[in-house]
Order: C-alpha cells, then structure tokens, then sequence
C-alpha cells in the first residue's frame, strides 16, 4: 500500500512559474559530449577543452578574436537582400530573411569590419553560417565587393573567413553570378598586389569554395572543418560507395595540396597577424 | 525524332500524316486533300504547345535527346578544327573538349562540354560533367588563347560538374574558382553561349565572357530543379515548380539583365533544323566578336569586371 497517493494526474505548474536551470550556463561539446561552462568554453576561444572541437561560431566572435580590442569599425551594415524572384518553398524568401534576421540579429551571412590586428589596420569580411546556412546571396557579394574597393582605397590587406553551405538557391542565378562577381573584383586586388587571406571554417562548401575561399594568396583552415565542392551526401549517391574517413576535412585538403595551413583557433590571431606582417616587410 | 511527353498532339498527327502518305503510295489513291488537312492541323498544333512553353518544358527541350552539342556547332560553325587535349597534368578530361578553328579565316579558341549521343558515347562523354582535368585543359587553351591573342568562344551545356569522391581530391572548387578569376581578367575577347543546361559553377567554370548568350530552348540557373526540389520538398516530384520558381529560362535572365541576347531556335527546338541553329548562332557571334575585337585589352577587361561586378540586385535599409 502506498504512503502517498496521487489525486490528480499530470503536471498543474503554470508555464510562466517553470524554474530551470538559465540558458547558455553550460556547453556541452558536440563532438566529445563533454560539459563544461559556457565561461570556461568561450574563455578556450569557443574550442572544446577537452577534444580540441571547433565550435562554428559567428562574425562576432571571429571579431572579437582578431581584432584588438576597440579598433573595429563595421562597414556596410546597411545592405539587405531583395526578393527579386518572389520565391516561395514552404515560406516565402521574404518572411524567410525577416525570420533569419529576427533569430540573429544579423541583416545577412556575411558582416564585414576594418580595424586592427596586432596594430596593423586590415579588412575583415566573416560569414554566419547561422542566417540561412550561411549561403551567399547578392548581399553577401555585394559586400565582399565592397571589402575589396575599401580595400584599394585605404590600401590594406583582406582576410575573407567562409563559413557557408554555398550558393543561395532562393536567388538563383544572381546568386550563381555573386562567384563570377566576387572573382572579378579580386583581380582588382590581386593587381594592386595587396595580400588576401582565405580562412575556410567548418563548413565552406559549394559555390563559396568555388570562388572566393579557394583564391586566397594563401587558403587557410581551422582544424578538422568540412571543405568541399560537392556535399559528402551527393558524392555517396553518386559514386554509391562510402567516403573514407577524413574526406573532405581540412587535413584532407592540405594532404591534397589545397590549404597552406591549417591554424588552431587559439593560434589563429597571432599566426594571421605573422603572415600578413610577411607581405608587408 | 523523338518526342517529348508534352509533344504528343504534334507525335500524333505526324504519324497519322505518315500513314497517309504509305496508304496513298499503295494503294494508288489520291490523299493529297487529307494530307494538307492534315498539315495544317500539324501547324496550329505545333503553335499550341510551343508557344506557350513552361519553364519545365524548357529544361526538357534543353535536354532533348537529339539536341545539337558543341562538337556539332564546331563542325557547322568554323572551319579547320583541331582538337586539342589534355591538362598537362592528370588527364584529358572528354567532358569538356577545346581547340583551334577558323571562323571567316581567323583563327579562334573553341571551347566548350560535351555530351554523348548513345549510351556508350555518354558514358565516354561522362554526360557532360566536366572533372577538374576539363576545366584545367579549358584554362590551359585560353592561356595560350592569350599568347596568341585569339578570341575564345564557350559552349555550355553540362547538367553541373561531376561530383566525384576523385574530382574532390584533385579540387573541383579550386578548378573551378581559377577559372573564374582567370577569365576574369584575360585580355582577349570571350563570347559564351549556352547551347542546353547551364548547371551551376559546372556551367559558370567556362562561363566568364564579355557577352554571354542563351539559345532559346536552355536554362541556366544556381542549381538544376530536381536537386532544387529535393532540397527543398525531398523529393524529385515538385521539378516543374522547382523550374518556376528558380526563373531560369533565357527569357528570365535577359529581363535580369544577366545575359545579353538570346539566341532563337527553329519552331520546336533546335533538334528540328540543327544546321539552321548554327548559322544563326554564327551570325550572332560574328556580329558581337566584331564589336569586341576593336576595344583596346585594357578597356575590354575592365568593362566585363564591371559587368560581373554589377549583377544582383539589393535593398538598402
């Protein structure tokens, strides 16, 4: 027999007087399934104590790594992108670009600042993966456009940091044309021998690799990110056999002769800001 | 010829005329009435369906089986072809076939995809998905294109490049991105035409010219609709509604202003009159080659990086 019984069923709390333990208080490393506090992972740069796991992380982060601390001024926040197709899936691009910029807080997938590293002034154009899988659209040509004409005005060097899943499909061909247009304009930097540094971060795959982040002067990577033309699940079907291990990683790449380097985030300022010094001496 | 599933009113009466016509020459009687009924029925037919094309209709003539590809237009187009091969580092990619020909006795670089005309011819031709070799080769042709200061003229038609576990480890994406940025900036004139699909950076890798032309029945686009339709409803079903959505006939991307002129076909599909298709399309890359040839290189490179680097619209907030 039962000391206690229940007299009602289910749960009565309201909603609103649910107790929980705060968001974002621990981090729990999608890799190893190790927790540790969100403190302590940002303090580790956002890199998993205890496997080395990269954390995709966004253009305000990459920011805050790179640049010393207050030198870093945002340029052409004030682009948004046009449905020029009025596509519609199962939302309509429209709504899908307010909802996009409503969960981020972001106007697109890319955010492009000047400022300083180690005390020398360079462009910085970073994609968030998080506004629509960090696909490129007029927007985000548009500005890596721009980065590029800021570039030759002030005469600085550019480090591009990709993060995408590839070309926007609900622009179609204009996003199709944002390749051949963010090729083009790095001929102009490439004449004017100013130095440009392509940072491919897990994932850069699709029509972002085949432009702009296979054209650096020297094509970096964070350890262990996916870095391809095709996806892995369209090179299964096709070849209908699995992939070996490691495909399609940075390490992959840079056995292929691919990548320059692959850098640590824990190294990424200092090695970033050794390079770029090389060009200049 | 073969007929597509929305061309089966126009598969109909030809047969029909066909029969007639057998009847008439065996059994010695006079059709020739019935016939010209017949044909006439065949006009207004024809004019029902391919006047009023969908977009998805579109892609299918595009990829009609009997459809011209680049090596015939070579053949038609130009005189003395000779075909040239190879990266110089791997392998000669058949996917992607170049050369020297004359056009009017001036020698040009011809490069473009290819497909196969049966089974075996495709599989050879690996279905015009060009491997990182095909790309490289093209690139090899035009940097001696430059050397020679020769015009270079690209065809396009490939359903997208190929997406091997190979072509990854040789570098799909850097291939491909190369050649954006070198033809970005090569100092001779470069005139695209798009003959059948243009899929994606596989269409884009021989696309960077300074007048980019479609044929009527093509389509170009960042993705092809069945991939487009898996994405977005998993499944290849919503093809047709994918291709209207994704606004990729020559008709959307001239009023885009993303290409420059398109190109008509014969009545039907430039299957029905191939040797006509090409004589128009000679005449079209004459007229614009003529255009480019008198600008100095240095205006001619830096006009088609403005072009490219004005395309897409945006809002500003």
């Amino acid at each position: 027999m039962n000391w206690f019984r229940r007299v009602t069923q289910g749960i009565h709390t309201q909603m609103s007087e649910r107790k929980e333990v705060p968001d974002g208080l621990w981090h729990r490393c999608s890799q190893c399934k190790t927790t540790t506090t969100t403190r302590a992972h940002k303090n580790n740069l956002w890199v998993c104590t205890n496997c080395d796991y990269h954390s995709r992380i966004g253009s305000e982060e990459y920011f805050e790594i790179l640049f010393d601390k207050g030198t870093a001024r945002k340029l052409f926040g004030n682009l948004i992108a046009k449905d020029t197709l009025d596509f519609t899936d199962s939302i309509s691009y429209k709504k899908r670009l307010q909802q996009s910029q409503k969960k981020t807080g972001l106007d697109d997938a890319m955010q492009v600042a000047v400022g300083k590293l180690n005390g020398s002034e360079l462009v910085v154009a970073c994609m968030d993966f998080s506004f629509i899988g960090g696909s490129m659209g007029v927007v985000v040509g548009e500005k890596i456009s721009r980065a590029i004409d800021h570039c030759l005005e002030h005469h600085l060097p550019l480090l591009i940091i990709s993060k995408s899943g590839g070309a926007r499909m609900m622009e179609s061909a204009f996003s199709l044309m944002q390749m051949a247009k963010t090729s083009a304009k790095l001929t102009l930097l490439a004449e004017a021998k100013l130095p440009y540094i392509s940072l491919m971060t897990d994932p850069t795959t699709g029509g972002v690799t085949a432009s702009f982040a296979m054209l650096g002067d020297l094509n970096v990577a964070e350890p262990n990110a996916l870095i391809g033309f095709a996806g892995p699940r369209v090179i299964k079907e096709t070849i209908r056999r699995d992939l070996p291990d490691g495909f399609q990683t940075s390490e992959f790449l840079l056995e292929h002769g691919f990548l320059d380097k692959i850098i640590h985030r824990k190294q990424l300022k200092d090695q970033l800001g050794q390079l770029f010094a090389h060009f200049r001496q | 010829m073969v007929f597509l599933d929305f061309e089966q009113p126009i598969e109909e009466l030809t047969e029909r005329i066909a029969r007639v016509k057998e009847i008439g020459n065996t059994e010695k009687v006079d059709v020739s009435k019935t016939i010209v009924e017949l044909e006439q029925k065949l006009v207004l037919a024809k004019q029902r369906v391919y006047k009023n094309l969908s977009r998805w209709q579109r892609v299918q003539l595009s990829r009609h089986p009997e459809r011209p590809y680049t090596l015939y237009y070579i053949q038609q187009m130009f005189d003395n072809f000779v075909e040239l091969h190879g990266d110089r580092q791997v392998a000669d990619d058949k996917a992607i076939v170049g050369g020297l020909a004359s056009l009017n006795g001036k020698s040009v670089m011809v490069i473009g995809h290819q497909k196969g005309t049966d089974t075996k011819s495709r599989q050879y031709r690996n279905f015009g998905m060009a491997n990182p070799e095909g790309y490289r080769k093209a690139l090899r042709l035009m940097h001696l294109a430059e050397k020679f200061d020769k015009p270079v003229i690209c065809f396009i038609d490939t359903p997208g490049a190929y997406p091997g576990l190979e072509a990854e480890e040789r570098g799909q994406a850097e291939a491909i991105a190369r050649n954006l940025f070198e033809m970005s900036r090569l100092p001779v004139p470069i005139i695209c035409v798009i003959i059948g699909e243009g899929a994606s950076g596989g269409a884009l890798g021989i696309g960077i010219g300074d007048r980019i032309l479609m044929l009527e029945n093509t389509w170009y686009s960042v993705i092809s609709p069945e991939s487009c339709s898996s994405i977005l409803w998993h499944t290849w079903e919503h093809k047709e509604k994918a291709a209207e959505a994704l606004r990729l006939t020559p008709q959307d991307m001239l009023q885009f202003k993303l290409i420059d002129e398109i190109v008509q076909e014969p009545f039907g599909g430039a299957h029905h009159d191939p040797a006509q298709t090409a004589a128009t399309l000679k005449n079209t890359i004459e007229k614009y080659l003529t255009d480019l040839l008198v600008l100095n290189k240095k205006t001619l490179v830096s006009q088609r990086i403005q072009k490219f680097s004005t395309m897409g619209e945006f809002a500003q907030k």
